[in-house]
């Protein structure tokens, strides 16, 4: 689907220059992956002279100390480190120039995991330092009473030059970084500061290089490298962080290469969620869906003749094209931005290097001060005879020819009952064939409610059964499978025939053959997932990651836009606000659809115990439901609330139509500290399914009937 | 009507006996629940039997009062009456919002076929089956809230109240039966109903209200809607999306009090999808032709020129008018609007006697929805009887239009957010945006439109938010929740959004309109 030759736009120069100008106004500072709250940026120059400002320096430049990439440390929890006390005042302004301050939350650098030991504590601070000099054109460190430090910064300031600035006497732990910096450059005293990574000294020596013009050259010096960002993954994630960092100015490659899956399936530049993921699945959900509105409509007074087939063949191709459009206007996006993008598979070679081949086998290397690593994830296999061969995924299913016929849906995560409510929503033979629990990791009463939905609108579910082998019976569009299945408990085996065969039992990161081991980026070994800190970035401090592929983090497209966009923020426009992984909301778009924000009732009585937890719930009938005679007392609400902090809703869950747009405002509303109380005093939207969280009157505690008599 | 048979028979026993029986077998209920009512017949009575009074009636009784609901349904000019529930479920918001949902399935089956559904032509719609439907579900509803007062112990009676003095009132059944009723609070919830241009020659006559369109047996042809109420493009919408031929005529600006840039759009959709619009004109007579077509005559306000047309049915939809004037206030003594007629309340509800209480519709200054209502009856109730001190909050309540493209609202339009806070003050954000739905169905999203309107100031508190498109009202709900808790731009931003949905577009609100960049969204 996408042919365009890599090769075509490679060694464009940086198209970026005339976009330095849109850094924003507002801008802070570059920080480069750093907590501080602190760096000052001194206002952008004016004039539009300062093209892209090449922070990125060479390698080879004589630093005090060069920022290699530290060694991979036997570090067990990327999370935030606390270093020494939290730095978490903001900063007021640079010689009286206003700096916005950060929209970001308050800094606080409190990790969940704390009891790390100080020596790491002090490498995560080297680490961070290190991010600061490398990432910035120009780096100062400074303290605001200082005279020496004005005059460096007027210095700058005349020269029109952009400079980063720490105020080590407005952060909570100058006095660490100040004896981490006369590690690193055997300097204790303030300015210090760097230029394209080069320690230049002090005040003196800063206007010595000055007079001798040393300074000039060092500025001018542009970026060795070929790129200031390359992105590996074109999907939401790497997309959202390259456009954004070309939006700041940068110079930016995106690498993207689908590897086909086992059935040949390809696809274009956007990523699972365009191709074969959120966007597909939710159009053939709204097919299924429609299918039952065909059904509603005669109740409602509709007329038409009775036989309504589904032909797969014009949805798929409807789908496809608009699918197509979206990869289209990827491409589009990327070109606008001036993102180079490359459709070859990339993998490290050495550090800051990169090597991408294309489809045809030609290679091709490039450099880039940072990559950042949004490969996302693929489908797994379960290992067994014939499975790769006859097998689909999710990858194939969303573009595949033929009608699938019946199905057999192997797994129980959310991609599994989705893909088969769909097609049992089209009218196919469905079975879903599940080891253990519904929907692992969400809350587990929504779970069997959704399933029981499932299973009396046709869905049939072979429970506590594996397949240990798949046969084809007969090769066609669709052929036969059969299936030998063995139970989980017992040595019982059952034997299905089914045309198609679809797989989603989990899936893994594409982290493994892309040379990580080269630089040193640490994976999981047993996930393949990369642990990252707060700010998004690996153990190697140019290497960050987003999306799929983080340890403990969501595997949802809008968080993965988001960290992208914030992690580009952070690291080209001086923006401090890291990505909040908390209360994020999502829906399962099951056929009936489940929408959840926050806890689970299982995790928020692990955490907050079930004696201080109140649990309000109730069934609701959608008025659209009740002339079209569907089930009364199946539509099902509930909010988990702490008793001992006023009541606050810790969890929302919504199962019902259109649960998606129900639960997004509520997510909203518990960013903001939303209680029991204030969903009692709001007023209700009559009638909808939204309004039944403003009258919620039952606790799960009391054991009350919650069905619904009439209206 | 089934349903008037068997709220008959409900009706008998309460009829047959005289009040003072009643009173007595109420007397004994009430002690034997430990609440006397004194010298009066109840603790409470409520004059209206819809859903604010309702909602009063059940909450009082619920803490232990002795309660009584006098509900009587004066027959429409046309000759429509219903049972008990009021107008949200009679001839409101239930039979409206499903006849909506009749419209948008025809929308869905047009959009089938994109979806892979070979649906044979032709499609036709039968409003008879529709309507017998749609009434057989509002009579189950009338049913339930008898049942549910009965379940209470809320003495239900089906007469038509007029106040005798402050604490007693006189209630005329169907037959002319009089009864009197005494009580030491009492409640008006008796809403409001719609309004005729009784000026207008015929329009009494030949005109129907949403009083009598959601009764009708046969479908309404080709229709002539006049007004630009939310009623009014809501039938019209709705009578559009039925496959009929449909004109609304309207005076001035459509959905007035509205945010009027979302307003437009509203219109525009609904042209879009073949509603006519007559704008800047008035309608000066309609008149019966010998086929029973109706011809109507309009001034042109515009170029003053007199146009003519004939259709089969007309609506108006030109206002509500509360229903005050058979209650005989002034013997009680409480205080009407004279312009509006609506009855004069404080904060606690109360009228100008200190034990009359005034709710929903009636009420003066109260926005006409059946949740505020609601929520105001429960409130009064659990202050007048349960301790409470809570007063209803009549800010940010949000608010669904549902036209064929829905419009959910909460806080203040972009006009209001300007008067009020300066427009150097207000920053708003917005954006067009498409419904993953309508890409492969071929539907236009040209309206489809999102506009939050905050104070400039950061953190750029939300004052008001406005969203037009699919499943408005859904979308609304929670973030009207956000704004109750004092949500800022920052806040909302900061949400992640559910992937793919119409609302999480609001998630991701970046242009303003001060920065003039294009707002449409790209992309994914």
């Amino acid at each position: 689907m996408d042919n365009e030759d890599g090769r075509r736009r490679r060694g464009r120069g940086g198209a970026s220059g005339g976009q330095a100008n849109l850094w924003p106004v507002r801008s802070v500072g570059g920080v480069h992956g750093s907590p501080f709250p602190g760096p000052v940026l001194a206002p952008p120059p004016a004039s539009r002279s300062l093209s892209r400002s090449g922070q990125a320096g060479s390698d080879t430049e004589a630093l005090a100390q060069p920022p290699p990439p530290p060694p991979p440390r036997a570090q067990t929890s990327p999370g935030p480190v606390k270093v020494g006390t939290a730095p978490n005042r903001r900063l007021g302004s640079v010689r009286g120039v206003l700096v916005s301050s950060p929209p970001g939350r308050r800094a606080r650098l409190s990790s969940p995991g704390t009891g790390r030991s100080s020596s790491e504590a002090r490498e995560e601070l080297r680490r961070r330092l290190l991010g600061l000099i490398e990432g910035n054109r120009v780096m100062i460190f400074s303290k605001s009473y200082c005279p020496h430090c004005t005059r460096v910064k007027e210095l700058f300031s005349s020269l029109g030059v952009q400079c980063n600035i720490l105020e080590l006497d407005q952060v909570d732990d100058g006095a660490n970084v100040q004896e981490m910096l006369s590690e690193i450059t055997n300097q204790r005293t303030v300015p210090n500061i760097f230029v394209n990574k080069v320690h230049m000294g002090g005040c003196d020596r800063t206007f010595q290089a000055h007079q001798s013009g040393l300074l000039q050259k060092l500025l001018q010096e542009d970026s060795t490298y070929d790129y200031d960002l390359i992105v590996i993954g074109g999907g939401s994630g790497g997309l959202a962080c390259a456009q954004e960092a070309a939006i700041l100015g940068k110079k930016v490659m995106v690498l993207d290469f689908v590897v086909p899956s086992p059935q040949g399936t390809s696809w274009g530049l956007g990523g699972t969620c365009v191709n074969v993921g959120c966007v597909p699945k939710k159009l053939m959900h709204q097919a299924a869906l429609l299918g039952q509105a065909l059904n509603d409509s005669r109740k409602f007074g509709w007329e038409y003749g009775q036989q309504v087939k589904h032909n797969w063949e014009t949805m798929t191709e409807a789908i496809q094209n608009h699918i197509s459009s979206l990869n289209w206007g990827h491409r589009l996006s990327l070109r606008e931005k001036s993102v180079d993008y490359v459709n070859s598979y990339g993998e490290f070679v050495e550090h800051h290097r990169i090597k991408a081949t294309n489809r045809k086998g030609q290679e091709t290397s490039y450099t880039a001060a940072k990559f950042v690593i949004a490969t996302g994830e693929r489908p797994r296999y379960l290992g067994i005879q014939g499975d790769k061969e006859y097998c689909i995924t999710s990858d194939d299913l969303f573009s595949l020819p033929y009608c699938p016929g019946k199905t057999l849906v192997v797994g129980a995560s959310y991609v599994a009952l989705e893909c088969a409510g769909v097609l049992t929503g089209l009218g196919l033979d469905v079975t879903v064939m599940v080891r253990s629990v519904l929907l692992r990791g969400f809350d587990q009463e929504m779970a069997e409610r959704v399933g029981s939905y499932m299973e009396q609108h046709g869905v049939k579910f072979l429970r506590k059964f594996i397949p240990v082998m798949v046969q084809q019976l007969e090769k066609g569009s669709p052929g036969k499978l059969k299936v030998v299945a063995k139970s989980t408990e017992g040595p019982e085996t059952i034997e299905g025939v089914y045309n198609t065969v679809l797989l989603a039992i989990g899936r893994d990161s594409c982290t493994r053959k892309m040379g990580l081991d080269k630089i040193g980026v640490k994976i999981n070994k047993k996930t393949g997932k990369i642990p990252v800190n707060d700010v998004e970035q690996t153990n190697v401090p140019y290497v960050y990651a987003v999306g799929d592929i983080l340890e403990g983090k969501l595997e949802l497209t809008p968080v993965a836009i988001q960290a992208g966009k914030l992690l580009a923020r952070r690291l080209f426009g001086g923006c401090l606000e890291k990505c909040d992984y908390i209360n994020v909301p999502t829906t399962v778009f099951t056929p009936l659809e489940y929408g959840c924000c926050g806890l689970s009732e299982e995790k928020a009585i692990e955490v907050y115990k079930k004696e201080n937890l109140e649990v309000y719930h109730t069934f609701f009938w959608p008025l659209e439901w009740t002339v079209a005679g569907r089930d009364n007392n199946t539509c099902y609400a509930k909010i988990i609330c702490n008793k001992f902090d006023n009541y606050r809703v810790i969890g929302f869950h919504v199962l019902g139509p259109n649960a998606g747009e129900v639960t997004q405002g509520f997510a909203a509303a518990m960013k903001c500290g939303l209680t029991k109380q204030l969903l009692d005093d709001t007023i209700g939207i009559h009638p909808t399914c939204g309004e039944v969280f403003t009258t919620l009157e039952i606790t799960k505690s009391s054991g009350l009937d919650i069905t619904q008599k009439g209206c | 009507m089934a349903v008037m048979a068997m709220a008959a028979a409900l009706r008998g026993p309460g009829g047959r006996f005289r009040w003072r029986t009643q009173a007595t077998a109420g007397g004994v209920r009430g002690s034997a629940r430990g609440a006397a009512a004194g010298r009066q017949d109840y603790n409470l009575l409520v004059i209206g039997g819809g859903s604010g009074g309702l909602a009063c009636a059940k909450e009082a009784a619920q803490l232990g009062m002795k309660v009584a609901v006098v509900d009587y349904v004066e027959p429409s000019p046309r000759g429509t009456r219903w049972g008990l529930g009021g107008t949200c479920v009679n001839v409101g918001c239930i039979p409206k919002k499903l006849i909506h949902q009749a419209a948008l399935l025809g929308g869905m089956i047009r959009d089938a076929p994109h979806y892979g559904w070979d649906v044979a032509q032709p499609v036709l719609h039968d409003w008879r089956k529709m309507a017998e439907a749609v009434q057989n579900y509002v009579k189950s509803l009338n049913w339930g809230h008898r049942v549910q007062l009965q379940d209470r112990k809320v003495k239900y009676f089906n007469i038509k109240a007029s106040f005798v003095n402050e604490h007693t009132i006189c209630g005329v059944t169907k037959g002319g039966k009089e009864t009197l009723l005494s009580a030491e609070h009492i409640v008006i919830a008796t809403g409001g109903r719609p309004r005729y241009p009784t000026h207008i020659e015929g329009a009494l006559e030949y005109g129907i209200t949403s009083d009598d369109i959601f009764w009708l047996k046969e479908s309404p042809g080709k229709t002539l809607v006049v007004g630009a109420s939310y009623v009014a493009l809501e039938c019209a919408g709705f009578l559009t999306g039925l496959g009929l031929d449909t004109t609304v005529m309207m005076r001035s600006i459509p959905l007035r009090g509205f945010d009027q840039q979302m307003s437009s759009l509203v219109t525009a959709y609904m042209a879009s999808q073949g509603t006519r619009f007559l704008k800047h004109c008035t309608p000066s007579r309609v008149q019966k032709l010998p086929d029973g077509q109706l011809q109507v005559t309009w001034e042109d306000l515009t170029s003053g020129k007199e146009n003519m047309g004939t259709f089969s049915t007309v609506l108006w939809a030109i206002g509500r008018i509360p229903e005050t004037r058979s209650l005989n206030l002034e013997n009680a003594g409480i205080n009407t609007n004279p312009n509006s007629q609506k009855i004069l309340v404080d904060a606690q509800e109360a009228t100008s006697v200190p034990h009359i209480y005034a709710i929903g519709d009636v009420a003066e200054g109260r926005p006409e929805l059946t949740p505020t209502a609601i929520m105001a009856g429960k409130l009064l109730a659990r202050r007048l009887y349960g301790q409470s001190l809570d007063v209803m909050d009549y800010s940010n309540v949000p608010t669904t239009v549902f036209t064929p493209l829905e419009y959910g609202c909460v806080g203040l339009s972009e006009e209001e957010a300007m008067a009020r806070h300066g427009e150097e003050h207000v920053e708003v954000y917005h954006a067009y945006y498409k419904p993953l739905e309508f890409t492969v169905a071929e539907r236009d999203a040209s309206q489809c439109y999102i506009k939050m309107v905050c104070l400039r100031k950061p953190p750029q508190l939300v004052l008001g938010l406005h969203f037009l498109g699919p499943n408005a009202g859904e979308v609304t709900q929670g973030f009207a929740l956000g704004i109750k808790c004092g949500a800022s731009y920052e806040q909302v931003m900061r949400t992640v959004g559910i992937h793919p949905t119409c609302a999480e577009e609001v998630a991701k609100l970046r242009i303003s309109k001060r920065s003039g960049l294009d707002p449409t969204v790209t992309g994914c």
